[in-house]
């Protein structure tokens, strides 16, 4: 994968992502809401929720727009593109159910296609897709890479544990205005990624399952243009 | 039918009563099949409109439902119910009056679709609702007459137009059907009476004696009011006094805030314990009623209300009309008034008590203008097809149709009489399969057309969803709010969601006129518990809007150029001094800027007296160059006569942002972004169909299924920015703004006499911007600056290292 002049990517990386350590790894939490694992050469991405505009038409509800899929697949190869990873894990909820994963259309199929090419692709199952499905790559219910594990829902006691499902999102009251984002949330032992998908919502941090989970100290890494560090909000 | 019935003309001697000329001019038309009448508050308006059905029904059998009666209030139908029962006993018909609105029960409802009665009395969007039923024409069958009261009201919003729609289909259903409306004065009658009619019959107009000019002042009070605000707390004592020399008293407030807060003070005040009650919109329908129930019954001295309250409901002996803060709009506040005194032929009464002292010149403009008989109004634009989306999947809901008879339909709608088939066709695309460029449904479609060429619904069961999110009022979300108890205490109202959230337990906020104590957050419902506290913490939830305009900014700036001001209490006059004195009045030719820090924000005051239209374009504008400049503005809000923008950076030279070709790059891509266009997006797109407030299930109270219609908006934007709901979004968004054009002109026309003050504080004008509502957000760089700021100084206080 060609990569850009090195020194722009440098300023890139610096403006666009905060890097912090999780259980003893250096872990790069990307603007865009991806994990970047650099020793790994891994990226992780959660809650793609591709096809959610035709599962809502299908149930009979509105026709949104349906450009959500190619939207979420252009984001992805964008971060693709700049780390360019030898493994690629979607941790669950990548597609809206699995008629979706059927259902999205030729020219998302070959773009999926394309970026697996060359590299490691794990599909993690989720709730909205527990099951495989029929596109190129591993299907886990969870793995375990070097010292981490990746899983779809946080469980009680699992030290180390990358996870997805609650689409968090972070409230900060500045003197200006109050910003709210989606939000990666770390603390000693497990860390919650924010919804990658175009198509998604979000869950407070202060929501009492978020405060439950995530211990007193943990943080909240808003994404956006330059993503900040701060006390998880509770 | 020639001469009004016996039994009806012997009731009115029988009441000591005449007919009014109006009355029989109604009475003669009742054949054409379109009259308007124009008549004051009182003046035996709604007598005049159901004449012709009294006097039908007192002639002969009629089976099945006769007229209907539409108006914008439940509150209005409930109010006619009870006041056209007596008349009809009294002379003796044996028919049967109902109302039909949200608020009727469901069985009640059910009822009146298999036997409707003679009279049905509802709201545009209930009568919508009935035309969504596959058994509407047998409902519809013997209809003969239908009666728009407050239509002037209706025909300000997207209501209105669809009202239009529904009597259009009501009309294909009934080819016979006479149409009536009812309005107060208004400065164009003839484009009322062409939303009435149906395209293109001719609709008579009958102008009924205007009655006397009203007696309006402003409320005389020892305490001047203050520089900025809106509680006009310093008028209790002199309010509780008009009060006490009344018999009955409304109080109208523009927001429901406001009416609560005042309310508040109000009952503080109130040593000698009358009864004084609150009605507004946001309070449970029990209390509603039941402050309805005491004023019919006189048992109230004064009800402190808001537009709840605005339209002709005849109730009780009001006196005195008192309007606290300006009156935004000349029209409304002449209609308010009619609601004083409500006999014919007797001046109304009111007094204007404005909020701070730029009110207080307002004030002073509106009566000028009041007097005058200068009302101001937007002409209607053509009608909005976001309502023609809906409206084509009412229709469907209905049963199958022919795009042919309903385009034809549609047409003969005052407001959709210029619609071209190929908009219908785009419209009618959009609800079938989205009407993307990419087509994504063809399997999905929501309307399908069947072998004989008709529309229907691919899935039957969307006819409920349609329905359940039938209207075009934006409700913003909200929470009911209930005292906390073991199994769900009394309902006390509802709150705006957002308001909710900014809550955290032992917050005190008003609702009712009690203060009461947030407990948390139970299945979507605010449980709180009553407090004695005098003082509320929190007191404002932002309530309703007021949108519309005065065209008052003429009046005050001839007002400004004077010397001095004989006409203006000391208080004011003595304050437009000191602005004279530290900073400037403005001029007409020249441009007043202000700059000065406040709260730790830079501030940025423009002063164009140039409409709020044109104001809100132009804080567009400037916020566009105060970004590429590097100032970091973080918002704006327009009035009539200014915009204020505050933001991170203060503005030394305004030179650079006034430069017009600067000014015209990149604008396309600046408005497209901002937020007035994303709020206006999803106000089309919940009435096109597109978002759907009401999914039948609960509401999640985790958020994570629900994602904001912003990012609709943006996807669109970047994937099929000319889609129809995108064309709408930017039509919608220039009935709210001028053309960039206009404002090109207005600062070609200042030139360089453009004066920008530095000063150390806010300034006496300035200072009233700060509680206007609708303020527009800038999202840009000073958002990532202040994230940067913010999250430093908690990972510092935190005691750790900024990552």
């Amino acid at each position: 994968m060609p990569l850009a002049s090195p020194i722009k990517t440098r300023e890139e990386r610096i403006m666009n992502e905060v890097t912090f350590s999780f259980v003893g790894q250096t872990l790069h939490a990307l603007g865009s809401g991806a994990l970047w694992w650099p020793d790994q050469n891994l990226l992780c991405v959660s809650d793609l929720h591709l096809g959610k505009s035709e599962r809502i038409a299908r149930r009979g509800g509105p026709t949104l727009p349906p450009y959500d899929s190619k939207e979420t697949l252009t984001r992805l190869s964008a971060d693709i593109a700049r780390t360019n990873p030898s493994t690629v894990i979607c941790l669950g909820d990548s597609f809206d159910d699995l008629d979706a994963s059927m259902a999205i259309n030729a020219a998302e199929k070959r773009d999926i296609t394309a970026l697996q090419a060359g590299r490691r692709w794990i599909w993690i199952e989720g709730n909205h897709d527990p099951g495989p499905i029929e596109l190129g790559g591993t299907h886990l219910f969870e793995c375990t890479i070097g010292s981490l594990t990746f899983r779809h829902i946080a469980q009680a006691e699992a030290p180390a544990e990358i996870s997805g499902h609650y689409h968090p999102k972070a409230r900060l009251k500045t003197r200006g205005r109050s910003i709210t984002r989606p939000a990666f949330l770390v603390d000693q032992a497990r860390m919650i990624l924010p919804a990658y998908g175009t198509y998604t919502g979000g869950m407070r941090s202060s929501d009492q399952i978020l405060c439950k989970l995530m211990d007193d100290r943990a943080l909240a890494i808003l994404t956006g243009p330059a993503p900040q560090v701060i006390p998880m909000p509770r | 039918m020639t001469q009004i019935p016996a039994r009806i003309t012997d009731w009115f001697a029988a009441k000591g009563w005449s007919v009014h000329p109006h009355q029989q001019d109604m009475f003669d038309r009742a054949e054409d099949p379109a009259t308007l009448l124009i008549a004051p508050t009182g003046g035996g308006k709604t007598m005049a409109g159901f004449l012709p059905t009294l006097a039908d029904l007192a002639q002969r059998d009629h089976a099945g439902l006769h007229t209907i009666y539409v108006s914008p209030l439940k509150a209005l139908a409930a109010d006619i119910r009870r006041n056209l029962r007596g008349p009809a006993d009294e002379i003796g018909l044996p028919i049967r009056i109902e109302d039909r609105t949200g608020d009727t029960s469901a069985t009640q409802k059910k009822r009146q679709r298999v036997d409707p009665p003679h009279i049905l009395l509802t709201t545009p969007e209930s009568l919508a609702l009935l035309t969504s039923y596959e058994d509407a024409p047998r409902m519809f069958a013997g209809v003969q007459r239908v009666i728009v009261d407050e239509i002037h009201a209706l025909a300000e919003s997207k209501r209105g137009d669809q009202l239009t729609l529904a009597l259009a289909r009501l009309q294909s259903l009934r080819p016979d059907l006479r149409r009536v409306g009812l309005s107060a004065t208004v400065e164009d009658p003839q484009a009322i009476a062409g939303f009435l009619a149906r395209h293109p019959d001719p609709c008579h107009i009958i102008l009924a004696d205007p009655g006397p000019d009203p007696d309006i002042r402003m409320l005389e009070t020892k305490e001047p009011p203050p520089w900025s605000g809106g509680g006009a707390a310093y008028s209790v004592p002199a309010v509780m006094e008009q009060i006490k020399q009344h018999k009955t008293t409304l109080i109208f407030h523009n927001t429901r805030a406001q009416a609560e807060i005042f309310f508040h003070n109000l009952w503080l005040a109130n040593e000698d314990g009358l009864p004084i009650g609150i009605h507004h919109g946001s309070l449970d329908r029990q209390q509603r009623e039941r402050v309805e129930a005491a004023m019919v019954r006189g048992e109230l001295r004064a009800i402190v209300c808001t537009g709840s309250l605005d339209l002709g409901i005849d109730w009780g002996d009001v006196d005195l009309v008192i309007q606290i803060g300006a009156p935004k709009n000349v029209k409304r506040l002449v209609q308010r008034i009619g609601r004083a005194n409500h006999r014919y032929n007797a001046p109304s009464k009111a007094l204007l008590v404005p909020a701070n002292r730029f009110e207080v010149v307002e004030c002073v403009a509106a009566l000028e203008a009041a007097k005058a008989h200068d009302l101001d109004g937007e002409p209607r634009g053509a009608g909005p097809r976001d309502v023609l989306c809906q409206h084509i999947l009412i229709a469907a809901a209905a049963g199958p149709f022919k795009a042919d008879t309903l385009f034809a339909e549609t047409t003969t709608a005052g407001p959709y009489f210029q619609l071209t088939r190929t908009e219908f066709d785009a419209c009618l695309d959009f609800c079938a399969t989205g009407g993307y460029a990419l087509r994504a449904y063809d399997r999905w479609q929501r309307l399908q057309q069947r072998p004989d060429g008709r529309w229907q619904l691919r899935d039957p069961r969307a006819a409920q969803r349609i329905r359940m999110n039938l209207g075009t009022i934006q409700d913003t979300d909200t929470l009911k709010v209930r005292l906390k108890r073991n199994r769900g205490g009394k309902p006390l109202g509802e709150v705006e969601e957002a308001f909710a959230a900014s809550l955290t337990q032992g917050d005190t906020f008003l609702i009712g006129g009690q203060i009461v104590r947030y407990e948390g957050l139970r299945e979507m419902v605010v449980e709180v518990s009553r407090r004695a506290d005098r003082k509320p913490k929190v007191a404002v939830f932002s309530g309703t809007k007021f949108a519309t305009s005065t065209q008052l900014s003429d009046r005050i700036l001839r007002m400004f150029a004077q010397s001095d001001w004989p006409q203006l209490p000391a208080h004011t006059a003595d304050w437009l001094a000191l602005q004279r004195d530290i900073s400037r009045l403005p001029q007409r030719d020249r441009l007043l800027i202000e700059s000065f820090p406040n709260d730790g924000r830079e501030n940025l005051c423009v002063y164009g007296f140039a409409g709020r239209n044109a104001q809100q374009t132009l804080g567009l504008l400037l916020t566009k160059r105060m970004e590429e400049t590097g100032l970091a503005p973080l918002g704006f809000v327009a009035t009539d006569y200014a915009t204020l923008i505050w933001g991170l950076d203060a503005v030394t030279d305004p030179r650079p942002l006034f430069q017009l070709d600067a000014l015209r790059d990149g604008l396309e891509t600046w408005l497209s972004g901002n937020a007035v266009m994303k709020r206006t997006f999803r106000a089309s797109a919940t009435i096109a169909g597109l978002i759907e407030r009401n999914t039948g299930g609960q509401r999640k109270s985790g958020r994570q299924a629900t994602f904001s219609s912003d990012i609709l908006y943006d996807t669109l934007l970047k994937y099929d920015p000319d889609h129809l709901l995108m064309q709408i979004t930017r039509e919608e968004a220039m009935r709210g703004l001028v053309d960039f054009g206009r404002i090109e002109a207005m600062i070609a026309r200042i030139g360089d006499r453009i004066d920008l003050l530095r000063l150390d504080r806010v300034s006496p004008l300035a200072a009233p911007l700060f509680l206007e509502v609708g303020k527009v957000p800038v999202k840009g760089a000073a958002e990532e600056r202040l994230l940067a700021e913010e999250s430093a100084r908690l990972l510092q206080a935190a005691g750790l290292e900024p990552g």
